[in-house]
């Protein structure tokens, strides 16, 4: 066994890697619950890719053929409703665990130098996974598939000049069609998931090149023995992974009650008006994006001008990209940051809450002025923080982290 | 270390109790659209295979002649509802192929009538019923059902209260009898409208009203199973799998515990 | 970290032992929908489901094709010059009396390999390596060689088999084609899928 190690680590640096990112990686001993989403995200990705594969194998991706398919994986195919539902609940689960996962780099400041660089392939994952799981949504086909898709395409129309000639070629037909669907079809099993693949592997070298943040922010390579490792450092093989099975046996628990018992997400999920098959003819009564994306819908919905509307969606999400020079603070912890800063926070994530809420009301008078309301307060989180942050009175920063 | 594990456990807690508040309550704001009519809940049962066979045997009889439900296969009624083949066959197979061949009970449950025909006869194309319980809701359902009223101005004779100027007639109004609308005035603003308030029965039909109403639960019951027929299936899987999960749970945390007796 | 407290290996090891072996036991279970799903759907089941065939107009020398479980199934009726013809053949064959069981369900396993004489029932699929061979009636073709007295002859590796469905020596193909499960209605009608009450 020692051998066949031996032979294969002359010609791949297979035992070099397994330490370099687990058995010698030390990560900070003080972790908490927010530091398992990470790991799980990683853990939907697979299963993603994995039941994305199986149902590959039984979906059509043709205008005339598409929805019928869906059903053929429900009713027909052995167990192809329980792998339909894992890859329809895994979507929901992905935005779940990448949501906290960003608030928990906004509550301990792992986007400051020197993570500037995870946190930009870190958003770059959480554009492509958008972009992926909107084209994943045309694929049932759907009058929510459809219509949802047809609005989604349109903003780009509100680019100036070249708006329509460009949703035309995203569409490759004058309304959705076959075309466009078999495209997204192929964008969605094959271009974005190497493309996450890809950023993916760039969000954890980067990580694991500068060390993980902690929820202290105290940088642990400071303070090291006389072997070089970190005093506070554990390594994150075996004490991390078998904590971090714990955390995946819990999320799996979780994700199998929203699979067995509310596979529909009360609608949110699986959306009702999605199980009538596309009609180019006929409009929904209300159509609402799916869960993840209710915010920055909302945020598109409040502004009353068309590319003035886009450009604030977009907006919302460009914004976040510069984070870590938005927030001039040389604390990262909320733990030792200003009262000013946790108040602008919270205000910010109920914000976004209540955004996606919004989002899926029929529009009145007082939801529209509550939409503006709560867009403005969005983005005056990093108008604040920018001015605010420059001369926060912080509190000291330990030395060592705290356990 | 003692403290932090407390907070890390506490956290959990509270971010799982937040959780389950938010699965439950997405069911409930779920229902919020839909038309002006209040739905009536509908009496059904899912696990009940008797309402179950009654209701396909009232699909059979009342909806399978013009509705089609594509998706769905005779043998796989037999297998979910513990029926024989034969009895499917006898209470759902009028028809045969195309082509004249005969049809197999694996085959699905199409009808012969076609879209052309359709609109010709009623105006519009008829609803493939295989996901309309899951499309709609099984209240939905249940209450369409339950709203037809007779109206001279309608080619049917018939108008639907959940449905304004449906294009099917009352295909059960011999069971239900004959319903007359009941308006009561309402003013908006200025204007005095007309709304429709209730019904009230101008002939009785063969079923007295508690009694249509359990016929309309089972035939609704039966097209929500038909709308995701591995419904059951599913829940009793479930259970297993969380089952495995608690236990699966027991050991990794245990052996969590005991690496990081090591951690200081 | 520390290590003043001992470390109990036997501990250690027994709960990464039982975590990996519960684990693996759930991993297993989690494969099965995965693997069960490249089984026949119930499409396919259906699709492979009894097909049954009217012959009441099969003329003598005509080959009716008719598709069951997406195979072509031949349906033959012999002329009885035919099936005095078939013995001719029974030392140039591999398997002259079907004796290989898995090739013809019992009830055809008799010189004709039928359940009537004349009769023959056969799934078109050549032994070989699974192409359909064509129905080649005529008497010493140029290409097939005088002593051909009709048969079927696979294009794909020049397998040869007569017109019981039995192979040839010195071909590609192993076996003799294959019987498939069918039974009789009534005279007239074959089902194919099917064994008869007699099986």
């Amino acid at each position: 066994m020692s051998n066949l190690l031996g032979w294969i680590d002359e010609r791949f640096p297979l035992t070099k890697m397994w330490n370099e990112h687990l058995a010698e990686y030390y990560a900070p001993k003080n972790f908490n619950f927010w530091y398992f989403f990470g790991s799980l995200a990683l853990m939907v990705l697979v299963i993603q890719i994995v039941s994305g594969i199986f149902l590959t194998m039984h979906y059509k991706p043709d205008g005339a053929m598409a929805f019928a398919s869906v059903e053929y994986i429900m009713r027909d195919v052995p167990y192809g409703w329980l792998i339909r539902y894992i890859h329809s609940t895994g979507a929901t689960a992905f935005f779940v665990v990448v949501y906290l996962h960003m608030l928990r780099g906004l509550l301990y400041g792992s986007y400051k130098k020197p993570r500037e660089l995870i946190w930009l392939f870190g958003m770059f994952i959480y554009l492509a996974l958008m972009a992926e799981a909107f084209m994943g949504y045309l694929l049932p086909w759907g009058q929510m598939s459809y219509w949802g898709a047809q609005v989604i395409i349109s903003l780009f129309s509100a680019i100036p000049v070249i708006g329509d000639d460009l949703t035309l070629w995203i569409r490759g037909d004058f309304v959705i069609g076959d075309a466009t669907l078999n495209r997204f079809f192929a964008l969605h099993v094959i271009a974005l998931p190497l493309v996450l693949v890809f950023l993916v592997v760039a969000h954890v070298l980067a990580l694991h090149e500068v060390g993980s943040n902690n929820p202290d922010g105290v940088e642990i390579k400071k303070n090291k023995d006389a072997n070089g490792i970190p005093l506070d450092g554990i390594p994150f093989h075996p004490y991390y992974s078998v904590k971090d099975i714990v955390g995946v046996v819990v999320f799996l628990f979780f994700f199998s009650v929203v699979l067995f018992y509310f596979p529909d997400g009360g609608g949110y999920m699986l959306e009702h008006a999605n199980f009538i098959a596309s009609d180019p003819l006929k409009t929904p009564e209300h159509i609402a994006p799916v869960w993840y994306f209710t915010p920055f819908y909302a945020i598109l919905r409040a502004v009353p001008d068309k590319l003035m509307g886009v450009g604030a969606m977009g907006g919302a999400i460009v914004v976040l990209f510069f984070l870590p020079w938005i927030d001039r603070c040389k604390v990262k912890s909320i733990r030792y940051r200003s009262g000013i800063f946790k108040a602008n926070l919270i205000v910010f994530c109920v914000s976004f809450v209540v955004l996606g809420w919004l989002a899926m009301q029929p529009v009145t008078e007082t939801i529209t002025f509550m939409s503006r309301l709560f867009s403005f307060l969005y983005f005056a989180f990093f108008v604040v923080l920018y001015v605010t942050s420059k001369n926060e009175s912080t509190k000291p920063v330990p030395d060592r982290v705290t356990s | 270390m003692k403290i932090a594990s407390m907070k890390i456990a506490n956290n959990m807690k509270k971010s799982i109790v937040l959780l389950i508040a938010a699965v439950m309550l997405m069911p409930v704001m779920a229902s919020a659209a839909g038309s002006s009519v209040k739905l009536e809940s509908a009496p059904i049962d899912i696990f009940d295979k008797e309402s179950l066979r009654r209701g396909a045997k009232a699909f059979g009889d009342y909806c399978y002649s013009c509705h089609a439900a594509s998706f769905m296969r005779f043998n796989r009624i037999a297998k979910d509802l513990e029926m024989s083949e034969d009895e499917v066959r006898e209470m759902l197979i009028h028809t045969r192929g195309k082509k004249g061949e005969p049809t197999k009970i694996g085959d699905l449950m199409k009808v012969s009538m076609t879209p052309e025909y359709a609109r010709s006869a009623f105006g519009t194309a008829v609803p493939d019923l295989s996901l309309t319980a899951r499309a709609r809701g099984a209240d939905w359902v249940y209450t369409y059902l339950r709203s037809f009223y007779v109206d001279d101005s309608r080619p049917t004779g018939f108008n639907n209260a959940v449905f304004p100027d449906v294009g099917m007639p009352n295909v059960l109004w011999a069971l239900q009898g004959l319903q007359e609308p009941v308006y009561k005035k309402v003013m908006h603003g200025d204007v005095e409208v007309e709304e429709l308030e209730g019904f009230k029965m101008a002939q009785p039909g063969k079923l007295s009203s508690a009694e249509y109403d359990m016929f309309l639960g089972d035939l609704t019951n039966f097209m929500v199973y038909i709308a995701e027929p591995v419904q059951v299936e599913r829940r009793s899987l479930g259970w297993k799998v969380l089952l495995f999960l608690v236990v699966l749970f027991g050991f990794a945390y245990a052996l969590k515990k005991e690496y990081w007796k090591d951690v200081h | 970290m520390s290590t003043d407290n001992v470390v109990d290996t036997k501990r250690r090891r027994f709960l990464v032992n039982s975590t990996s072996v519960v684990a693996a036991v759930g991993a297993g279970f989690v494969a099965v929908p995965f693997l069960s799903s490249w089984m026949p759907s119930e499409r396919a089941k259906n699709a492979g489901a009894p097909v049954e065939v009217d012959i009441s107009k099969l003329e003598e020398g005509r080959l009716l094709v008719v598709e069951w479980q997406s195979k072509p199934v031949w349906i033959l009726k012999r002329s009885a010059k035919t099936l005095a013809d078939l013995p001719k053949f029974e030392d140039q064959l591999r398997d002259p009396h079907s004796e290989n069981a898995d090739q013809q369900p019992p009830y055809a396993q008799n010189d004709n390999r039928s359940i009537k004489p004349e009769i023959s029932v056969l799934v078109g699929i050549c032994t070989h390596l699974g192409c359909s061979p064509t129905y080649r009636p005529e008497i010493g073709p140029a290409d097939l060689g005088d002593d051909w007295l009709g048969g079927y002859f696979c294009p794909c590796h020049s397998s040869r088999f007569d017109l019981a469905g039995r192979v040839f020596l010195g071909v590609p193909a192993p076996t003799n084609l294959v019987v498939p499960p069918h039974s009789y209605m009534n005279d007239n009608v074959i089902q194919v899928g099917v064994d008869g009450e007699s099986a």
